[in-house]
């Protein structure tokens, strides 16, 4: 942990549109954990515009590979082998450096290990199921994992998580926190998906959802998918006081 | 018709899900050892200026039930009111922590060094506060908060001032329960639902 980033400029409020409905009811968790109340919207503060820094030291070589990092490197992971790349941008169009990216996944038969996950669907000695990384000066970050499975879970009579990852991204403020999860290219299950249902303009959704990125896949041995992520920004006008460092 | 103004929209969120902790926080998955030292672990570390409080309270969903699969993490400024990176910042103070409700009981428990005031833009002063941004199986986008405490003067602070419903300003302070001890309850639904911020 370093010192912390201190851009210039109100964040750009968010906008609602993008995201998903807070409750829905074909989600049915959502119903009773979302605000019943409107939010109170404010320019942001200084509290928003601020944010930890994290360093290189802090992250081990093999944090980024999910395939070996279980293992520490003795065994690999099973599944289908996969590069994850993208970039991280903010709504100016900016490039994010030193944006922490953490992923969390299934393995490939669809199970978590994770205390609470009891589907039946056997764990992989060798996956954890969890990798983080920085970006680079250009904002480029690329995992290596697995292509996890599917999962059933309780919610309407026969619900299905379609393969996807979890992202969570911390860019250079606290307002800018994000989670999401990616899904993959030509999934059938994406469209019976409640949870994926809650984002209500279809062009966002598609947004979450990675092509396959055929050159960037290495003959032999992985293919490849590209997740593009872009965080708020900052309002930067010729009239906004930007002297006072805050 | 008009030419567009290029623009890029902030990536849509999705729910953190029950398994939140996997990625997180791998310890409290049953996953200790994924990495060499996990990220948010404490707000502070040794020598840190000013006191050492702690907060303990829930999530509370709609129907009285505590969230037991909560992820809240906090962000503040040292006892000076300073962020880190700022400078005179206490370099003991990181700022962000990471915390989970208790599997069984819901509970959460933040350690922490307790905030001073902060000097925002143009002489806006803000009572001392943490921020939380609290993730979970169905909450669809995260939800943000903050924590002011009732042993302050929050009579002039710029967040609280805006709150129309002066009822609701409370739902934002933390109760003082002992020797530098406190409780904060997090509602999401009810009469007494949090104010959380959209900011
Ligand atoms: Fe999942």
């Amino acid at each position: 942990m370093g010192k912390a980033m201190i851009d210039s400029g109100r964040l750009i409020p968010r906008n609602g549109a993008v995201h998903p409905v807070r409750r829905d009811m074909e989600y049915k968790t959502s119903v009773l954990r979302s605000p019943d109340f409107p939010l109170l919207s404010l320019e942001s503060t200084k509290t928003e515009e601020t944010g930890p820094v994290f360093g290189h030291t802090s992250l081990g070589p093999l944090d980024n590979d999910l395939i070996l990092n279980w293992s520490k490197g003795l065994a690999s992971a099973i599944g289908e082998r996969i590069l994850l790349h993208g970039r991280v941008i903010d709504e100016n169009g900016r490039s994010v450096p030193k944006a922490l990216i953490e992923i969390w996944q299934a393995n490939a038969g669809g199970r978590y290990r994770h205390v609470e996950d009891t589907y039946f669907a056997p764990l992989d000695d060798n996956f954890g199921g969890c990798g983080r990384t920085l970006t680079d000066a250009e904002g480029r970050y690329q995992f290596m994992t697995i292509k996890p499975g599917a999962y059933p879970w309780p919610n309407r009579g026969n619900d299905w998580r379609p393969a996807h990852i979890h992202f969570s991204i911390f860019g250079h403020s606290f307002g800018q926190r994000l989670i999401t999860q990616m899904y993959f290219e030509g999934d059938p299950l994406i469209d019976r998906c409640p949870i994926a249902a809650t984002i209500k303009d279809r062009s966002q959704l598609e947004r979450l959802v990675a092509p396959l990125d055929f050159l960037a896949a290495r003959p032999l041995d992985f293919l490849a998918y590209r997740f593009d992520i872009v965080l708020r920004g900052r309002r930067q006008t010729m009239f906004e006081n930007k002297t006072e460092g805050l | 018709m008009s030419a567009k103004v290029s623009n890029f929209q902030e990536t849509p969120s999705q729910t953190a899900g029950p398994y939140v902790h996997i990625g997180l926080m791998p310890t409290h998955a049953g996953n200790a050892g994924s990495y060499d030292g996990e990220i948010g672990v404490s707000p502070f570390v040794d020598g840190v200026k000013g006191e050492i409080i702690e907060i303990r309270g829930a999530v509370i969903d709609g129907q009285g039930m505590t969230l037991r699969d909560a992820v809240i993490e906090s962000w503040q400024a040292d006892a000076d009111g300073r962020y880190p990176g700022e400078t005179g910042a206490d370099p003991c103070v990181t700022g962000h922590c990471r915390f989970a409700a208790d599997p069984a009981s819901g509970e959460f428990c933040l350690r922490t060094v307790k905030p001073g005031i902060v000097a925002d833009r143009a002489g806006v002063t803000q009572a001392p506060h943490i921020s939380l941004w609290i993730v979970a199986r169905g909450i669809n986008q995260g939800l943000s908060t903050r924590i002011y405490f009732e042993d302050e003067d929050n009579g002039s602070d710029f967040l609280l001032g805006r709150i129309e419903n002066k009822n609701r300003c409370g739902t934002l302070i933390a109760k003082k329960t002992g020797e530098a001890s406190y409780r904060f309850e997090i509602k999401l639904q009810g009469p007494d639902e949090t104010v959380f911020l959209d900011i």
